[in-house]
């Protein structure tokens, strides 16, 4: 129904009616009206954070671990720039967000007024789209417009700047099925004929690969359920990216591992011998490929994905199919069914063979240590004392990272939050915060290492205030590990400025903001210490002290092929040639 | 070909698949862009060629359609097949823009550009300049006693060709509009 409003309350109003429950944001001068309708209202949840790039994080995980939109709410000038770096992690990783901005009036827009920035013109890279709103007229049908392009498509964060006049003034407000259809439309529908040529393809292979993705998570909890089921009845091995940890069970006896830079052996070598590889809801991101001119060499590729840009982007392929993941698996199915079923046995039987010797390398191992805790021991333990719980995992950027993408099993989509595209030092922490206020009953932790946590630790505030029981587990080496790996490889062990001085005691910390610390450096203790973290009814910083030269393997050096893995330390030096060093 | 008999590179919907997709060879292409007129959509557009690192030869935009707020960019752009396939794309995902037309390869198309020569000359260079007008059907839009002012319309090739002649014949100035462009037929 049609009715005039002051445009804050209009911005409120159609958060009501897109059914937002959780606003992420920080006031300032230029969203003071919204604020004001914010506080004369109780359906929407409004969480104060204690940075804007803390709002951004913590509404990437919200969406993440629920797939539905995140909102942001900040001020002009400072809030919107800070905003900046979780929404190109937001675009990198296509995550939908609707973030709102305050701005100037407009007429002074242009005039270097008081926190003015070009907030338009700064995030025009970094989201999908953005509006500047300068009549309060067309606010309502902007928003709802922000709300259709951020979740239709490929994922990703919009913004809405609005000045502090706009916000005064009154207008009409359209709800969201009066604004008329929007001309943005992306295609679902893979073409048919192509499919079938898959399905062709899938029916003659010998060394088939699924390859998967964030795509898969991204089009919902039925493409992961339509994916399980091709996988069960075809019988081919998948791995997945980074992002796509989840979409298929870590339990399930097909899953090879995830794959890249710090991937399985099995699941990479999979993908350099394959024949038909099947690419669906991923990117050929440059963690996965290695060198270009030697990625997986002998396969046919299909490639499915909502984006046609990301088609023949990196890697040329020869099936592609521009469509969402979910309806694509479902024609996929509905046409290998209608066919009879048909697999290459004999073919697979052999190259389940070849994968099950690749297993036996046991790539994950390490050398266990009675004195000091192995960050990957730290996770084995986390692994095994939390899998039966309701769990979700978030995480920081680095060693870490790739540690808890090794050693924890995802059994669902939607329970992995990471910063994958972008590498967001100090993601993980503010993403705990959203991903608990989603799931308040649920066990929430975030795998980080001292170096990213302190980039945000400013949230420690949000946590107490709205009692969120996030667990903080620190693996803490006193080193920028990643950084300090490469230097090790790359520039002669000369680590510089890799290391953490100066460190807070992390449990005087947690104290000092009213939460609760744990300190644990000895593997005997380790057990009992994280049984304590977990039966906490609170927020937790568990700084856990591990052994601070460890490396992460498998590793890809940057500049080689999948085929040129290190496995462990014996083998590091002289690794990167010239070409791989300019490389990140 | 390979084991499985499926011939590499085959999709067959785009007339991408007619050339070589690994073509090391720079092409040049221009692209009819419809998109909302509204307020930094050129912005968006300019901005994905300079943060992907691809070239801009000629731009032109202006509204062509009033009642439904349509402007249209034509852009002339160099690149191999893969990366102008990948320009393509990726002004296509732009929300704003309504259909990307690669005139190059649709079929044929005619172009045109808009020049301004300023000549300053006196006695047969002055003669010569304003003979030579004449054979490019050239109009003078303004003259002094020491100069011209011509308008061209032409091909960029023509354009430039009309340049090459002016210069020793006492160019002084150049304005050109960038290339607009129409698929021939309907």
């Amino acid at each position: 129904m049609t009715q005039a409003m002051t445009g804050a309350k209009m911005v409120v109003q159609a958060l009501k009616d897109q059914g937002v429950e959780v606003v992420f944001g920080y006031p300032g001068g230029a969203v003071l009206p919204i604020y004001d309708e914010i506080f004369q209202q109780n359906d929407i949840r409004h969480i104060l954070v204690r940075h804007e790039q803390g709002a951004v994080h913590a509404a990437e995980g919200y969406a993440r671990s629920t797939g539905k939109p995140g909102v942001v709410l900040v001020t002009s000038g400072p809030g919107a720039t800070n905003a900046v770096t979780g929404i190109t992690d937001a675009l990198l990783d296509s995550i939908p967000l609707v973030v709102l901005t305050g701005q100037v009036p407009t007429f002074m827009i242009g005039t270097d007024g008081f926190q003015e920035a070009d907030t338009v013109g700064i995030t025009r890279p970094c989201t999908k789209h953005n509006w500047l709103v300068k009549e309060t007229d067309k606010l309502a049908a902007t928003l709802h417009e922000a709300f259709h392009v951020a979740t239709s498509g490929r994922p990703g964060p919009v913004l809405i700047d609005i000045p502090k006049d706009v916000q005064f003034a009154s207008g009409t407000y359209t709800p969201p099925n009066g604004a008329g259809r929007s001309h943005y439309q992306p295609k679902v529908k893979g073409d048919i004929d192509t499919i079938t040529q898959l399905v062709e393809a899938m029916e003659k292979a010998e060394r088939p690969v699924f390859y998967t993705g964030g795509g898969v998570i991204n089009s919902g909890p039925a493409a992961s359920q339509l994916l399980r089921e091709l996988v069960e009845a075809t019988g081919f091995p998948i791995t997945s990216t980074l992002m796509g940890l989840g979409a298929y069970p870590a339990s399930g006896d097909k899953w090879l591992g995830m794959l890249g830079m710090h991937g399985l052996y099995e699941a990479n070598l999979a993908m350099h011998g394959c024949d038909l590889m099947i690419n669906i809801g991923a990117r050929f991101d440059d963690r996965i490929t290695g060198r270009i001119a030697d990625f997986s060499p002998n396969s046919i590729k299909a490639h499915i994905d909502i984006d046609p840009s990301s088609i023949n982007k990196v890697i040329h392929v020869d099936m592609p199919i521009i469509g969402d993941v979910g309806h694509v698996l479902e024609d996929m199915l509905r046409i290998w069914k209608s066919r009879g079923r048909k697999t290459n046995k004999p073919g697979l039987k052999k190259w389940w063979g070849q994968i099950d010797a690749w297993r036996q390398v046991d790539c994950l191992s390490f050398d266990p240590s009675p004195k000091t805790i192995k960050p990957q021991h730290a996770l084995q333990r986390l692994e095994a004392l939390t899998k039966d719980h309701d769990r979700y995992i978030t995480t920081e950027v680095g060693q870490h990272q790739m540690w808890a993408a090794q050693f924890l099993g995802f059994e669902d989509p939607n329970r992995w939050m990471t910063s994958g595209g972008l590498g967001t030092m100090g993601y993980g922490f503010p993403a705990s915060i959203g991903v608990q206020l989603a799931h308040p009953e649920s066990l929430v932790i975030n795998v980080a290492g001292e170096a990213s946590w302190l980039m945000n630790m400013q949230e420690m505030g949000t946590t107490v205030q709205y009692r969120l029981p996030v667990k903080q587990f620190i693996l803490n080496n006193e080193r920028l590990g990643m950084v300090r790996q490469w230097q090790e490889l790359l520039h002669g062990e000369r680590y510089s400025h890799s290391w953490s001085e100066a460190l807070p005691d992390f449990v005087k910390l947690a104290e000092a903001f009213g939460a609760k610390g744990i300190y644990c450096d000895n593997p005997d203790d380790l057990d009992d210490a994280i049984l304590e973290m977990i039966n906490h009814d609170g927020p937790v910083i568990f700084d856990c002290l591990v052994e601070k030269h460890e490396n992460c393997f498998p590793m890809i050096p940057s500049g080689e092929p999948h085929n040129k893995m290190l496995l462990g330390d014996a083998s590091t030096s002289d690794v990167i040639g010239s070409s791989g060093a300019v490389l990140v | 070909m390979s084991p499985l008999q499926i011939q590499k590179g085959t999709s067959r919907h785009s007339a991408y698949d007619l050339r070589d997709p690994h073509s090391d060879v720079e092409e040049v292409h221009t692209l009819a862009v419809l998109v909302d007129n509204e307020a930094g959509v050129l912005a968006r557009v300019i901005g994905l060629f300079s943060g992907r690192g691809y070239n801009i030869e000629s731009l032109t935009v202006a509204e062509v359609d009033h009642e439904g707020h349509l402007s249209r960019i034509t852009i002339v752009t160099t690149g191999t097949p893969a990366v102008i396939e990948q320009i393509k794309a990726q002004l296509g995902r732009i929300v704003p823009v309504h259909d990307v037309h690669d005139l190059t390869v649709e079929g044929p198309a005619v172009e045109r550009e808009l020049a301004l020569f300023k000549v300053k000359g006196s006695g047969d260079k002055r003669v010569e300049a304003l003979r030579l007008a004449d054979i490019f059907r050239a109009n003078a839009v303004d003259s002094t006693l020491e100069s011209f002012v011509f308008e061209l319309t032409g091909t960029s090739a023509k354009i430039d060709a009309f340049a090459e002649l002016m210069r020793p014949l006492g160019l002084i100035e150049m304005a050109r509009t960038g290339v607009a462009a129409l698929s021939r037929g309907v």
